[in-house]
């Protein structure tokens, strides 16, 4: 099934074009990796699907972008944004206890009753696998957790709202190789249930956990496809040029 | 000159002491006033009814008074003040409008305290008929602190990183979600100590209060909002000046007690600020 249609994608941040001409269709359960050098677009790409780029004064957008056949600028941003999940390059857990990290969006959207809520951190704690490091001391504060911990956690507060779609921004860019293992293992198990988008810097990783792979260049896509297929024969020299480690 | 080092330490030695010229003055004021201050204290002159036209007995009322105006200030100037530092910190975007709001504060926070004293007189005393009573010197003081609360405010909502917004609103929480669960928490050290700060300048000000409260010798205590009262700063300025032959250790006494209650404060503000910045997470 379709999940994101994306047509004819323009952003500009004041003059900077960052994004030229996009056209992406993305599938629903399946990992799409999208990898390009510094300053390619490709977190401004992942940002405007929750709409974060708003935040930005200076932000400008033309084309299309469909989450099922509905243009997200239609849905309610707080609607839009619990749908869309999004996991940052540093992990960044709110100045809360363990428990409170993942308790936060469960209560902002509306849930009293504390049973539940307990429920639900327990549960998505261990979609996360940090449950077992972490259910003795929930009422630490969050920032007490290793760096894969917490990155992890972010994850887990990221389910806890119950999205379709989850956005990772480089997850793994501030992790050890132990931790980065950790948390792709936990992404390749969530595409069963949600639509992943990794922006990564890890060529690698791509390869390891993408069902397709987007390669960005100044703003432009350059090439998708299968991942196997962009490792072993892309069609673009640019796309063999970049996975080659020959630049970027 | 030919020496760096000896030349780095000569300016070492001069920089050091002239920032320790600044030690000198506070330091001898707290030293004469504690000096000739301190004997007067005793529960009697804090619990009494000054008498015999302020020449005996003790300044209860001006106490009382003080805190009856402090309060009344920041009852007044907080809720305003961090509202206002909300919606410049978090909500308005840089257009002209934003920048004169800034403007007035600034310009708000460089008045004389006399001309607040002058302007309450017009607005409050007069104009709103409400006398000289201590809601006219609190609403006075409260208008006079407002730029103090504004600032410190910003500052502290200005603070939290804007990271922890972006994490909130990515998970769906509406703007006043985040700043009220998250920024406000985390900005509320700064506001405090703020406040704190902004009460102890209401407490020791004599100009604006000098229209709009102050009366000059009621020995009982005030028994409505719209009721005068006696203030420290303006006792101490009229047993100084306006009676003759009171007794140095009185005033000094007055004094000693005006000083303790405006440190006392700044004093909480430090370890307030001490104590978060300690928890600070991040």
């Amino acid at each position: 099934m379709v999940k994101f249609e994306i047509h004819d994608l323009n952003i500009w941040f004041g003059s900077t074009h960052a994004i030229k001409q996009v056209n992406i269709e993305i599938q629903s359960n399946e990992i799409l990796s999208v990898i390009g050098p510094a300053n390619s677009g490709k977190t401004t790409f992942l940002r405007t699907l929750n709409r974060l780029n708003e935040l930005n004064a200076n932000y400008k957008i033309t084309g299309a972008v469909e989450l099922e056949r509905e243009d997200v600028r239609g849905i309610e941003i707080e609607e839009l944004r619990r749908k869309i999940g999004m996991v940052f390059a540093l992990p960044l857990p709110l100045p809360l206890s363990i428990f409170d990290n993942v308790a936060y969006g469960v209560r902002i959207h509306g849930e009293r009753v504390k049973k539940k809520t307990e429920e639900k951190v327990e549960e998505t704690l261990k979609q996360a696998y940090l449950w077992e490091e972490v259910k003795d001391r929930l009422s630490e504060s969050a920032f007490k957790l290793s760096g894969g911990q917490q990155q992890r956690l972010c994850i887990a507060r990221t389910l806890a709202v119950g999205p379709e779609v989850i956005l990772f921004d480089e997850p793994c860019s501030g992790l050890d190789p132990i931790s980065t293992a950790k948390v792709e293992d936990a992404m390749v198990k969530l595409k069963e249930k949600f639509t992943i988008i990794l922006v990564t810097n890890n060529v690698k990783q791509a390869a390891r956990v993408g069902d397709k792979t987007a390669f960005f260049l100044s703003g432009e896509l350059v090439e998708l496809d299968k991942t196997d297929r962009i490792f072993t024969a892309p069609k673009d020299k640019r796309t063999d040029g970049y996975v080659r480690g020959k630049f970027g | 000159m030919k020496n760096p080092y000896r030349t780095q330490n000569i300016a070492f030695f001069f920089l050091f002491l002239v920032t320790l010229l600044i030690v000198i003055p506070v330091g001898l004021i707290v030293v004469v006033i504690i000096q000739k201050g301190l004997p007067a204290i005793n529960w009697q002159f804090l619990s009494d009814m000054p008498r015999q036209g302020m020449r005996a007995g003790g300044i209860f009322p001006a106490i009382v008074g003080t805190i009856y105006l402090v309060m009344g200030a920041i009852i007044f100037a907080l809720p305003i003040g961090l509202l206002a530092a909300i919606y410049l910190s978090e909500y308005s975007k840089d257009n002209l409008l934003t920048r004169l709001i800034k403007l007035a504060i600034v310009n708000l926070a460089g008045v004389p305290s006399v001309v607040y004293g002058l302007f309450g007189l017009a607005l409050f005393v007069v104009f709103f008929k409400f006398g000289a009573s201590i809601i006219s010197g609190s609403l006075t003081l409260g208008i006079m602190i407002l730029p103090v609360i504004i600032t410190t405010s910003r500052e502290a909502l200005e603070s939290v990183p804007y990271s922890f917004r972006e994490v909130s609103l990515s998970l769906g929480a509406s703007k006043w979600q985040t700043i009220r669960h998250i920024v406000l928490p985390n900005a509320i050290p700064g506001i405090l100590t703020g406040t704190i700060l902004g009460l102890g300048r209401a407490a020791g000000e004599t100009a604006p209060i000098l229209f709009t409260v102050a009366a000059f010798y009621l020995p009982r205590l005030p028994d409505s909002i719209f009721d005068q009262a006696m203030a420290l700063p303006y006792h101490l300025y009229v047993i100084s000046t306006q009676v003759p032959n009171v007794d140095e250790k009185i005033r000094y006494g007055t004094a000693f007690v005006l000083l303790v209650l405006v440190l006392f404060m700044n004093l909480v503000a430090i370890i307030i600020r001490y104590k978060f910045r300690k928890k600070k997470k991040w």
